[in-house]
């Protein structure tokens, strides 16, 4: 099973991840993180490691895509 | 297209903390959100990884947003003036030939400052990797009108929306620079949607590739967003490169050579010269290199003579410093030689710097000469000053007509110009000066001068007249009683 792991505190909230996720399984978190923003979250299941997210995430350390575990 | 990892995450290029990120945030970029740059970072940081090329990659940091560069990638890293990469990375690329050189610019700093670098650096064929970000603006200032910006876009210094026929078209650099033979692969891509960015992975590890199999100079132009300067949504600014950017800005392939290339054909391997050869290629190369100067018979001041010679251009100064320094080379001793150009050589002041030594010479600069030599009266008012305690003084009398105030220093008046023109040709001014400063300093040796200037004159028809001018200068300073 694919997921995805958000590290919040250094995520800027940009949404881009959302817009891409084809299958809608990313959404933004009500919780202010440490930078400010309201950071992305995996909603828990549904990912299929398409990893569009990782690629169009602009910050190094924001999300890392296991595709297969 | 290369296969992906199984687990995705920051790529090993990346430091492991921004520690050069002045505040406690170091883990992320000092990018905004929604940023472009971030995106294509990441991607050239997983291309490094992936090829192992890490230990031999040099990134070029623009100025600009991505000023910073070298505050994530853990490679070598240089921060270069406004537009001037291209320049760099060449010199970097051309002596460490199998360094990885990856030059990251964007708009204002490759289009608009640093235009002609990128044409010459492409036009060169240089074996290096140029990522050039195009965001249509300025961003890091705030959001000015940019060489990129579109026809009609609202900036703060195109506050109508740019016009053709007041601010003129977008620049298409990837076009430009696709019509030139050199370059080997240019394509432009976006990072917008799944399919843009997977064909963007797949331009950014083709063009390091190509450096890597020295096929030359390649550039993916990438459009970026500006989510800030744009006063956009990331996603709308998503939405504005597709909608807008895209149509002026086509993506695709501009040109690809790559194929026809063989590998290595333009990697270009550093000739290094044997310094046994700079002589020869210098065209220096003759007999009385090797003489030994008897060092103990010269006064001490003068064994390690640091020059200052200062006058009209017209008058030889350039051609005196470089006669020296060729003596003292010829001696077996450093020499250095470095003249002052500029408004001066149209009939101003002059001047040259000239250091001889038995031992290495760390700057060319004399700031305090012990040996001056003043040809016209505004060299004597400003550098007399200059001179070292004990040092020597040698004036021009029939150009000065105030006399040097210093009461601690050696002073010669030689009415230079005159007796050059009783023997013959008022440009033999300088060869008299060197007469004296033989004479004085005894450090030099007469027929070691008389073999430079068989190597720093052209017209070798003068040289009899310099010897005379040299032996009248000498006899001058003997029979001179200060």
């Amino acid at each position: 099973m694919a997921r995805i792991e958000v590290h919040k505190d250094h995520c800027k909230g940009c949404g881009l991840c959302i817009d891409i996720c084809p299958v809608n399984v990313i959404e933004t978190s009500k919780e202010i993180n440490n930078l400010g923003y309201h950071p992305a979250q995996y909603k828990g299941e549904g990912c299929t490691g398409c990893t569009l997210c990782f690629y169009t995430c602009p910050e190094p350390d924001a999300i890392v895509v296991y595709r297969k575990d | 297209m290369a296969q992906l990892k199984d687990v995705l995450k920051k790529p090993s290029s990346f430091y492991d903390e921004f520690l050069r990120k002045p505040d406690n945030y170091q883990q992320d970029t000092h990018y905004c959100p929604g940023c472009g740059h971030g995106i294509l970072h990441k991607l050239i940081a997983e291309a490094i990884e992936d090829f192992g090329i890490k230990d031999r990659t040099i990134m070029i940091s623009p100025v600009g947003c991505s000023v910073f560069v070298y505050y994530y990638f853990d490679t070598g890293n240089f921060q270069v003036a406004h537009g001037r990469a291209p320049a760099v990375a060449t010199g970097i690329k051309r002596t460490h030939p199998d360094a990885i050189v990856i030059s990251y610019q964007g708009d204002g700093d490759l289009a608009a400052i640093g235009g002609n670098n990128i044409l010459q650096a492409a036009n060169r064929g240089e074996n290096i990797t140029v990522f050039f970000v195009n965001n249509a603006i300025y961003g890091m200032t705030g959001g000015q009108m940019a060489p990129t910006t579109l026809l009609g876009q609202k900036t703060m210094t195109s506050p109508y929306g740019r016009k053709a026929t007041w601010e003129g078209y977008p620049m298409k650099v990837s076009e430009l620079l696709s019509t030139l033979e050199a370059p080997a692969y240019v394509e432009r891509i976006a990072l917008t949607n799944g399919k843009n960015l997977m064909k963007a992975r797949k331009a950014v590890r083709k063009a390091i590739q190509a450096q890597i199999d020295g096929k030359g100079f390649s550039l993916v132009e990438t459009l970026s967003m500006c989510p800030s300067a744009w006063r956009m949504t990331p996603v709308d600014a998503k939405k504005w490169v597709e909608e807008a950017m895209m149509k002026t800005f086509p993506l695709g392939v501009y040109k690809d050579v790559l194929d026809e290339r063989e590998v290595g054909s333009w990697h270009r391997a550093l000739e290094t010269v044997p310094i046994e050869k700079y002589h020869e290629i210098l065209g220096l190369a003759h007999e009385g290199m090797e003489v030994e100067g008897d060092v103990e018979s010269v006064p001490k001041i003068f064994r390690n003579p640091k020059v200052l010679i200062a006058g009209f251009g017209g008058q030889g100064i350039l051609l005196l410093g470089q006669t020296l320094a060729e003596t003292g080379m010829r001696h077996g001793w450093n020499s250095t030689w470095i003249p002052s150009y500029g408004p001066e050589m149209r009939g101003g002041t002059a001047n040259c710097h000239v250091k001889i030594s038995s031992d290495p010479i760390g700057s060319p600069v004399v700031s305090e000469p012990n040996i001056l030599i003043a040809m016209n009266k505004p060299s004597l008012e400003r550098f007399e000053k200059d001179l070292a305690p004990g040092g020597l003084l040698i004036y021009n009398t029939s150009m000065i007509d105030i006399k040097p105030t210093r009461t601690d220093i050696e002073i010669l008046p030689l009415p230079a110009t005159e007796m050059a023109d009783e023997i013959g040709s008022l440009r033999v001014a300088n060869m008299v000066i060197i007469g004296a400063v033989l004479e004085k300093t005894k450090i030099l040796q007469k027929d070691v001068v008389l073999d430079s200037l068989n190597a720093v004159v052209k017209h070798k028809k003068f040289i009899p007249m310099n010897s005379d001018a040299i032996n009248k200068g000498m006899e001058y300073a003997r029979n001179y009683k200060g």
